[in-house]
């Protein structure tokens, strides 16, 4: 598998380190998110056989995290950006 | 020179001028350079060369390429003995040593070989019914007998010598074979300007043609492969990979490769022995040729009994003529060719064709009979077939035990296969093709194509054709559009193909002796029958039951045979049974290529602090903490372990001691956020520290569990500098790239690595302060001036050196960071400076019982499942700002007296000691999981406390004080009985390091 980091163009996996599902955001209201909030974010992830937006980590490279939309069958990836949205502006 | 008896005065591409020394279990043989080490073999009429796996019959060669089953081999000796190599692949050189396999005492004389007797142990399905059997009789009686009987051939009992390489190549094109379609496939596609890479198994190009006897534009197929392969070995858009195997393709149009670079010359000279190459291509042609199918009847495994395919090969190829008295069987005309060859080279030679009758018969010479209708039923001959018995397919039993016919081999073919596993492999699945009674990959999917052989196109001039358009396809894909027509080559001496299946015998012609599937794994149709019957005929299920396929040459010759049997039984087609899944890998690829670079000291980096030469010349025993190389211990004289540690713990609480602590992960932060990102960091707050400052921190991951620790200190307004545990330092970093990146991208903050750009050391002890005060300048160390806890800079020995006021082993101590380039010279400045006290250089195992006697948890308790409040840090966590961590550490179950808590441990009485990782109970008799009560984590000779100490995590611990528990450890035999203690030994208030 090849990530095609949106800085350093397609590379190959080793470089990159997996970083979890991208749908889960971690509570913008922390205090009042309550524990069962918590528990979603920290712990509960699907596991979807298809489509998944998922974290990766170019360690390697650059050094940014990327929201990748990989297809987890196929390995295909439709998708990738930078996940800092102040960093995805910058870049287009 | 001996002779090589069934060697031909002429023909094939061998160099009869040069002979070649070799050996074969002992025996001198020689033979050309352009032979295999089968080639040979059969050149000096060895044909047995191994025994089956579970009965030990004698088997012979029986294909001419990859797909071999039954002559693997075991090659050179020590360190380079390398197994289960097909003897059909090896590339014969002077010198050249190989083995039978799976035979004892002798390949002629095999004693397992009784096990042919003893059949009814190794029916179908044998190891799972065994299974169910008590299981004494199965470690007792059969696992020994099976472990000597089945296997192939040993592993080497020394390390591989031999060098191998990983590399990573890119090509617009990867086109997989340098048959006739692969040379025209990439031809077009380099013609239209792609990138083309070119790969083949082989040492030369041309595939199969250099197996046939005809002419392509005037030339022999391989002077014209040559040719070709010439040519674009010429344009610079082409590379060409020879002896190197495409084993799997991958997500992403990523592929595997193996290429041999030194296995044909015997020493490898200096080059590696072989390459893995991972190959990144826009498009694929997959043009991998085809290969034969077997037919099936009793006794068909003898050697002697080869595809007809490869009767050729060794006859057009190699100059070498298998055999003198031929039988062709076959139910395809490809077969034609064989016995058309055979006959034009003098030998003896009938056909036996299921079918009725056959377009190929016309090229025959008129002394070649054909027996349309009829089959071989049955073999003789024990280590070399010596008859067959051939009886009309529409007869009656009354043919078995007939009149045996005399041959010397015999020559089989059941149709071809398309090699389209390269294509199945990211789970594709094939289409049964009833044409040519094969499946074939009519879709390949995006990026891919097939030609040639691989396509099912058996007819050269349609095969080439075709391939060509593979090429211009593939090109244009890529955006390279083609101009011109296509190059294709005039054609002479091909034919059409024609082909009806026949599975197996019809059961009155069989005349239940063993008929073999699955030569490599010894499968007979019997077993398929019992599988079916049992209710396992799924191929699937089949193939796990029979073992069918699972050999090492993955049922290359088997498979598509089994799953034709399994139809008929079930009375389905072929279409509708579909295939097992082809995974990779194709081929072989031995595990020191896979290894590549990566073995020994290469496995991973080595690292080393700038004053890694001082501790070498200063007898520093080393150890490794992940990547670093760090001084475990300084031995003076004759000292051991022990007395080496006792004797530094005792200088740095007595006098003066220094550490390197280079490895220590180093992260500076800028920016006006900087302190604000480090409070959502840490469990404590660090935007309202003073400049100047340092304190611990403690780090969570979400979940509440420590993650890491270390010290935060403030540099100036905007800009603070981190440590975190040499072990963590990635992670952590990577963790904060994540906080920011994610979570708070909108703080404005920048942090950089620096780990390497420091080198940094601990001065420790009640002496520190003279001993830094005599060498650093600019920078006041009173206590007054530079109290716990304090940052400054100074120089030693005109070097910039920021230090700390920081104590990890309790005593008066101060850490000093200077650039990389000078912690050579700073370290050397400290350490002549503390001669006249005595200062003694430390190692890790001096820190680690320091720490342990201050009950400093480290990462040995820091084992992902430890809250801030088990390890007695609770105070530190702030609750009055938003942290990584904070707010699931409120929940239930992270609290209360179920918890792991940090707690000392001293043993009652004098000599106990502790072994880390013995756990705690409080009766030793008791067992099982719930008896333990918490476990050692750190455990060490005090000899500040001049005896064992340990911190461990005990279940409600703090409540505990005074307790008495055993610490057992079974595994080492260990039992001790224990006192629970506060987990600081030595200078309880902390009163030490602040003189
Ligand atoms: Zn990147």
């Amino acid at each position: 598998m090849r990530i095609a980091c949106p800085w350093c163009g397609p590379r190959p996996l080793s470089e990159f380190t997996y970083g979890g599902d991208a749908a889960k955001t971690r509570p913008k209201a922390p205090e009042a998110a309550g524990l069962e909030t918590w528990m979603d974010y920290v712990y509960l992830r699907k596991n979807p056989a298809g489509r998944h937006r998922e974290y990766w980590h170019h360690g390697s490279g650059c050094r940014c995290w990327l929201i990748v939309t990989r297809d987890t069958v196929t390995h295909e990836i439709e998708h990738v950006a930078l996940a800092a949205p102040q960093m995805r502006e910058g870049k287009k | 020179m001996s002779r090589q008896s069934h060697r031909l005065p002429e023909g094939g591409l061998v160099e009869r001028s040069r002979a070649l020394r070799f050996t074969f279990d002992g025996r001198a043989l020689t033979g050309h350079p352009g032979d295999t080490l089968a080639s040979a073999l059969l050149a000096n009429g060895v044909h047995l060369t191994g025994r089956g796996f579970k009965y030990h019959r004698p088997r012979g060669i029986y294909t001419a390429g990859p797909e071999e089953p039954n002559a693997l081999v075991t090659l050179g000796r020590g360190g380079r003995s390398e197994p289960n190599v097909p003897a059909t692949t090896i590339e014969l050189f002077d010198g050249l040593e190989a083995r039978s396999q799976n035979r004892w005492p002798s390949l002629g004389f095999d004693l397992m070989a009784v096990t042919s007797a003893l059949k009814p142990f190794f029916p179908a399905g044998f190891y799972y019914k065994t299974f169910m059997w008590p299981r004494a009789f199965w470690y007792r009686l059969y696992e020994p007998i099976i472990r000597r009987a089945a296997g192939l051939g040993r592993l080497a009992d020394a390390p591989d010598p031999d060098r191998y390489e990983h590399g990573h190549l890119h090509a617009d094109v990867l086109v997989a074979g340098a048959g006739p379609a692969g040379l025209v496939a990439a031809r077009e596609a380099a013609r239209a300007g792609a990138r083309v890479l070119l790969v083949d198994e082989r040492a030369e190009p041309g595939g199969h043609l250099a197996d046939e006897q005809l002419e392509i534009d005037g030339k022999g197929g391989a002077a014209w492969a040559g040719a070709v392969a010439g040519e674009l070995g010429g344009m610079e858009n082409v590379r060409i990979l020879a002896r190197t195997s495409v084993f799997g393709r991958y997500d992403g149009m990523t592929f595997g490769a193996l290429e041999r670079v030194s296995d044909h010359l015997g020493e490898t000279g200096g080059l590696p022995r072989q390459r893995f190459w991972t190959i990144h291509a826009k498009q694929f042609i997959c043009a991998a040729g085809a290969i034969e199918r077997p037919l099936i009847f009793a006794n068909n495994d003898r050697p002697g009994i080869m595809l007809a395919g490869a009767a050729r090969s060794y006859l057009n190829r190699y100059g070498v003529l298998p055999g003198r008295e031929v039988l062709v069987f076959t139910n395809n005309d490809d077969a034609y060719l064989t016995a058309r060859d055979l006959a034009r080279a003098g030998a003896a030679v009938a056909v036996v064709d299921t079918r009725e009758k056959a377009a190929g018969a016309e090229m025959l010479p008129a002394s070649v009979d054909v027996h349309y209708g009829h089959a071989i039923i049955d073999t003789g001959g024990r280590k070399h077939v010596h008859s067959a018995i051939i009886a009309p397919l529409n007869g009656d039993a009354g043919h078995i035990g007939g009149q045996p016919r005399r041959c010397d081999l015999i020559c089989i073919s059941g149709g071809w296969n398309p090699t389209t596993h390269l294509l199945s492999h990211l789970g594709r699945k094939p289409a049964w093709d009833n044409a040519i009674a094969a499946y074939t990959m009519p879709d390949p999917g995006e990026g891919a194509h097939v030609a040639g052989g691989a396509a099912g196109i058996f007819d050269l001039g349609s095969a080439l054709s075709d391939a060509a358009g593979a090429g211009r396809n593939a090109a244009g894909a890529c955006g390279f559009r083609a101009r011109g027509k296509a190059i294709l080559p005039a054609l002479e001496g091909t034919q059409a193909y024609g082909v009806t299946p026949l599975w197996r015998l019809p059961q009155e012609l069989s005349s239940g002796a063993k008929s073999f599937v699955d030569l490599q794994n010894d499968v007979t149709v019997c077993d398929l029958e019992l599988a079916q019957r049992e209710g396992f005929g799924h191929a699937d299920q089949a193939k796990r039951y029979t073992t069918l396929g699972m050999a090492t040459d993955q049922g290359k010759l088997s498979n598509v045979n089994a799953l034709g049997i399994l139809a008929e039984l079930q009375g389905r087609t072929l279409d509708e049974t579909g295939t097992t899944t082809f995974r990779p890998l194709y081929s072989a690829v031995a595990l020191g290529a896979l290894a590549g670079q990566r073995r020994a000291g290469e496995f991973a980096p080595v690292r080393y602090s700038a004053m890694q030469d001082w501790h070498e010349k200063h007898g520093a025993v080393f150890t490794q903490a992940g990547l670093w190389m760090r001084p475990y211990y300084y031995p003076r004289g004759g000292e051991d372990f022990a007395a080496a540690v006792n004797r530094e713990v005792t200088a740095v609480r007595t006098r003066v001691g220094m550490v390197d602590v280079s490895t220590l992960g180093k992260i500076e932060l800028k920016g006006p956020d900087a302190g604000a990102f480090l409070d959502r960091l840490y469990t404590g707050g660090f935007s309202k520290m003073k400049i100047g400052r340092a304190r611990y921190g403690v780090m969570l991951r979400e979940d509440a569990m420590v993650f890491d620790d270390g010290t935060v200190s403030r540099l100036a307004e905007n800009h603070y500098f981190i440590t975190v545990t040499t072990a963590n330092a990635a992670a952590v970093m990577r963790h904060m790239e994540f906080c920011h990146q994610v979570h708070w991208s909108k703080l404005d903050v920048q942090f950089c690595s620096v780990s390497e750009a420091w080198s940094a050391m601990a001065v420790a002890g009640p002496e520190s302060r003279d001993v830094l005060s005599s060498v650093v300048e600019g920078l006041n160390l009173s206590n007054e001036a530079f109290p716990v806890l304090s940052v400054g800079e100074g120089t030693i020995g005109g070097a910039f050196a920021r230090v700390f006021r920081i104590s990890f082993s309790g005593e008066l101590a101060y850490e000093v960071y200077t650039p990389a380039g000078h912690g050579a010279g700073v370290w050397q400045a400290i350490f002549e400076a503390g001669r006249s006290s005595g200062l003694t250089p430390y190692g890790t195992e001096a820190m680690t019982v320091m720490r342990t006697e201050k009950g400093h948890v480290a990462g040995p308790e820091l084992d992902g499942r430890t809250t801030a409040g088990d390890l007695g840090l609770g105070r530190m966590m702030s609750a009055k700002k938003d942290y990584v961590g904070r707010w699931l550490a409120m929940r239930e179950g992270l609290e209360g007296a179920n918890r792991l808590q940090l707690v000392g441990l001293r043993p009652v009485g004098e000599e106990g000691s502790f072994v880390k990782g013995a756990h705690l109970v409080t009766d030793p008799r008791a067992t099982g999981p719930d008896a333990s009560q918490g476990h050692v984590t750190s455990a060490v000779h005090s000899p500040t406390c001049d005896g064992f100490i340990a911190l461990a995590l005990l279940k409600d611990g703090r409540a505990r004080m005074g307790e008495r528990l055993f610490a057992v450890s079974p595994l080492h035999g260990e039992e001790v009985e224990v006192e629970v203690t506060d987990p600081v030994f030595v200078d309880p208030q902390g009163e030490r390091m602040r003189v």
